[in-house]
């Protein structure tokens, strides 16, 4: 397949070369871009589509174009089945729960640490960034099985007194994904193009360094601030391995694990389409409200290699 | 910090002398005020990054359990000894080099051949980053179900292959074929992100260099191999070291498509780290295996870091 595409650039800079041949150039070059729309989104439009057809009739359709098409039985029996086997609207709500709330206190988090290391001077600031840099390499899933036993040892204090455990709760669904070394980063980077004059006026006019990160940085970085929410509500609302694992209660599961419930007994694959489509719409609908932000937030993390 | 210092402009000697004792009140309220902005964090990293990164050399050498009556106790190398001589550690560690060894330069192949498509000033040119960008945004655990379907006996795929007359395999059961269906699927999922990290590395070369070799008549090919990719140096650093790591983590499709069958063809080091420390409950097992995965893509990375900026000396 990397040959393929080599093969078409070269193709394309053949053509390229000759100035008469741009009208085919043009129409190759559609096509080519057609036929990789073709294979990226029809397994999306076919996961849609088969969420309003019978079982029998999604599989009778696999051989034909009729699989992409809304053609034949079109029902709402799979959402209803959807809603008759799981618990829909609290998975749901748990997952917009723990996502919103790790995305508003990650903000707040991680842009105040960046804050604190890229404006004040303190002793000890190169460390706590070098520390930070190199905790960039550490991927998750080496820390996931010590951190579900060390979770297990954590003790909480609530409403119902004091309790040792965190498994099966919402906060540990959420604060270990606050705290976030690529955050600090973006932000601290996001802070250094914001002219350092401004701090100093306000500190002239008696702004305490705090107000001066609320009323003067935090207001001038919108770009910083949509990246890292987008960059952390993704993970969070698309997490998986973690809840599977710390989560035992029906009522605390948020949606992708929710999945799960779709493979035993009795598969309908109507309701797995159906259950898949409710789960992704949303968040493909924000997607493509605010496009240019989730652009470029994924470009943005790979400025800086 | 110096910058701060130097930019600060110029001030009369007069005026220094009554500003001298407010500024050193100034530094003893930045260092507390940075302590308090910067403890948030702090207390989050430590409990959540710090300590599982400590816990997780300790607990290898311990016979910890997730849940366990027994006191925790050192066993010094006995989880390794076991791990070394286990079958299925030492085929799921084969499977995830080989995941790794295709997918990273097919993706980041593909990847950069769709940046490229796309890097171009044509109508319509969005929607087609919109559409190769869509199965980023969609969850993997919505996708493997999806594919899970498409690789069926009689689903999707082989509905299209009996259409030209081939009896496609039962994908995902199929020892042979079981481990590539995971490595295209994992390639379609992702492409599209580090398609736009090669774009944005692609926007920062400046189109003159471009225009000035189109005038000298450079043809496409010339551009592409001694302006763009040169240009992406940094970039493609990038790609190899994010995309490697990705593909060691494979987790996610291996879990809710073959749970690691048919006979262990799937299983990687991850999933048998959790099958293990999750299911299994041998968190000083799991935790022995993670350090082995750790060290192994600690190792790589670095390599890659050494050998890339070999490379960028020697230009």
């Amino acid at each position: 397949m990397t040959a393929h595409v080599a093969e078409n650039i070269g193709r394309h800079s053949a053509l390229a070369v000759g100035r008469r041949a741009s009208a085919g150039r043009t129409v190759g070059g559609y096509a080519l871009r057609i036929v990789l729309c073709l294979v990226f989104g029809l397994p999306l439009l076919f996961m849609i589509l088969s969420s309003f057809k019978p079982d029998l009739e999604i599989f009778a359709d696999v051989g034909s174009v009729r699989a992409f098409l809304p053609v034949g039985h079109l029902t709402l029996d799979n959402y209803t089945g959807v809603f008759d086997r799981v618990p829909f609207w609290q998975f749901l709500f748990n997952s917009v729960l723990i996502s919103v709330v790790t995305v508003a206190l990650g903000l707040v988090v991680n842009s105040m640490a960046a804050y604190a290391l890229g404006r004040l001077r303190f002793r000890g600031r190169k460390v706590i960034l070098a520390v930070i840099l190199a905790t960039l390499i550490v991927p998750f899933e080496v820390l996931a099985l010590p951190l579900l036993w060390w979770v297990n040892k954590l003790p909480w204090l609530d409403a119902n007194g004091f309790s040792l455990g965190w498994l099966d709760t919402y906060q540990v669904q959420i604060l270990p994904f606050v705290a976030n070394a690529f955050s600090i980063f973006l932000f601290y980077q996001y802070f250094d193009s914001i002219p350092k004059e401004l701090d100093e006026a306000a500190v002239v006019d008696g702004a305490g360094f705090f107000r001066i990160y609320r009323t003067i940085v935090m207001p001038l970085s919108g770009p910083a601030i949509a990246t890292v929410a987008i960059l952390t509500f993704l993970p969070a609302w698309n997490s998986y391995l973690w809840p599977l694992m710390v989560v035992q209660s029906e009522n605390l599961r948020p949606v992708m694990v929710g999945i799960d419930y779709f493979k035993q007994l009795n598969v309908s694959w109507g309701q797995i389409m159906a259950y898949a489509t409710m789960i992704t719409v949303p968040v493909l609908a924000l997607f493509i409200a605010f496009q240019r932000a989730f652009i470029n937030s994924i470009a943005s993390s790979g400025v800086k290699g | 910090m110096s910058q701060s210092t130097m930019m600060r402009p110029p001030v009369p000697p007069d005026v220094v002398a009554p500003l001298k004792a407010p500024r050193s009140g100034r530094g003893r309220s930045q260092r507390a005020v940075a302590a308090w902005m910067l403890t948030p964090a702090a207390v989050l990293g430590t409990v959540f990054l710090l300590v599982p990164i400590a816990l997780t050399f300790v607990l290898a050498f311990t016979n910890a359990r997730l849940v366990s009556p027994e006191p925790m106790k050192f066993v010094g190398f006995d989880n390794f000894t076991r791990l070394f001589s286990d079958g299925t550690f030492w085929t799921s560690l084969a499977n995830t080099v080989i995941f790794t060894i295709v997918v990273v330069p097919v993706q980041a192949g593909l990847a950069l051949g769709l940046a490229l498509l796309i890097n171009v000033k044509m109508r319509g040119v969005n929607f087609f980053r919109t559409v190769y960008f869509l199965p980023v945004v969609t969850s993997m655990v919505v996708i493997s179900m999806l594919w899970l379907f498409i690789y069926q006996p009689n689903g999707l795929l082989n509905g299209l292959l009996a259409k030209i007359g081939v009896h496609g395999p039962d994908w995902l059961s199929d020892t042979r074929t079981a481990l590539g269906a995971i490595i295209l699927m994992s390639i379609w999922q992702n492409v599209g992100f580090h398609m736009v990290i090669w774009l944005s590395g692609l926007q920062t070369i400046s189109p003159s260099l471009y225009e000035a070799s189109s005038l000298v008549g450079a043809t496409t090919w010339q551009q592409f191999r001694f302006i763009t990719w040169p240009g992406l140096r940094q970039t493609r650093t990038f790609i190899l070291i994010t995309i490697t790591i990705a593909a060691f983590g494979l987790f996610t499709q291996v879990n809710i498509m073959t749970q690691g069958g048919p006979l262990d063809h799937t299983s990687t080091v991850v999933y048998q780290a959790v099958h293990t420390g999750f299911a299994q409950q041998q968190t000083a097992y799991a935790s022995a295996i993670s350090l082995v995965f750790f060290v192994i893509v600690l190792a790589v990375s670095l390599v890659q870091r050494y050998l890339t900026r070999d490379k960028d000396v020697a230009r």
